[in-house]
């Protein structure tokens, strides 16, 4: 998957390379890739947006997990899982 | 060994959330098995390694940066923008003719992410990480590796709180390579310890 190279939802780089502080960030990075792939043709565009809206929300919060939110956002506003299941299944 | 030193936090709620997340798409079948692997792969051999290599890299062409960088490898490292979380404890331990250093994590897989990406699968596989302690002069011949037996092999275990990072010997023939070529010549591998360059 193609990232932005500058604007708000340029990823964090580290001499220029993609930075993951933990294994589950870069899951989640794989886990967007996936739905942007499978369930969006590969057209990054409406993930990309919600990217953008959930840094803009909260601009302090860590990049991933605004990264996280989006991907909730889209889908759940997509109707691939619904808010509630999401919300049961991270509370287990 | 107590078994906080390798399990230093509980999943967080961001965590759990995208624990969640992906146990509910891989449920509904929109993420294709080994995709998210696959992803991270690229990452791991091509695109995480780059900052050890460059570290490795620096090193070869300053003498007084490999000092530097032996004496404290986190200071070191955060002089060329590196390091961060999981790298915070870094020591570089140096392969010279008379010593092959390798690095394993014998209860899980510790690993230092800023500066090497993505650990390779078979670094948290159990056989990995009981062998390379137990007979690391075969392990390593099996993954290519053959270490001459006038050279002595340390085998260094990670753990949360010390993450090692192999300088490789700097391969022959290359006086008059420059530093970002040579950033290229170095491997993940090389920087576990488990191939010479």
């Amino acid at each position: 998957m193609k990232l932005d190279t500058d604007g708000p939802a340029t990823p964090p780089r580290r001499n220029g390379e993609l930075a993951f502080d933990a294994p589950w960030q870069a899951r989640v990075f794989g886990l967007a890739a996936a739905v942007v792939e499978v369930c969006f043709n590969g057209d990054r565009e409406q993930f990309r947006r919600r990217l953008i809206t959930a840094i803009a929300a909260q601009p302090d919060r860590p990049y991933w997990d605004s990264w996280t939110a989006a991907l909730e956002d889209l889908v759940v506003e997509s109707g691939l899982v619904s808010a509630n299941c999401l919300n049961e299944r991270a509370a287990e | 060994m107590s078994d906080d030193h390798h399990q230093p936090h509980s999943p967080s709620p961001v965590e759990r959330r995208a624990a969640a997340l992906e146990e509910l798409l891989t449920e509904r079948g929109l993420v294709p098995e080994g995709f998210i692997e696959e992803v991270n792969r690229a990452y791991e051999k091509d695109i995480g390694p780059m900052n050890g290599a460059k570290v490795v890299a620096r090193a070869w062409v300053d003498a007084k940066y490999k000092m530097r960088l032996l004496a404290d490898g986190t200071t070191a490292i955060a002089e060329l923008g590196l390091g961060g979380a999981q790298g915070e404890h870094m020591v570089v331990v140096e392969n010279t003719p008379e010593v092959h250093n390798v690095v394993v994590c014998t209860l899980c897989s510790c690993y230092p992410w800023p500066v090497l990406g993505l650990p390779p699968a078979w670094y948290k596989d159990p056989p990995y990480r009981a062998r390379m302690v137990r007979e690391p002069r075969v392990l390593l011949a099996e993954m290519g590796c053959e270490i001459d037996e006038s050279v002595a092999v340390r085998v260094w275990d990670s753990s949360a709180e010390i993450r090692y990072l192999v300088l490789p010997g700097r391969p022959a023939g290359t006086e008059d390579v420059p530093e970002d070529e040579l950033a290229r010549l170095v491997t993940r591998d090389s920087m576990i310890g488990v191939a010479r360059l």
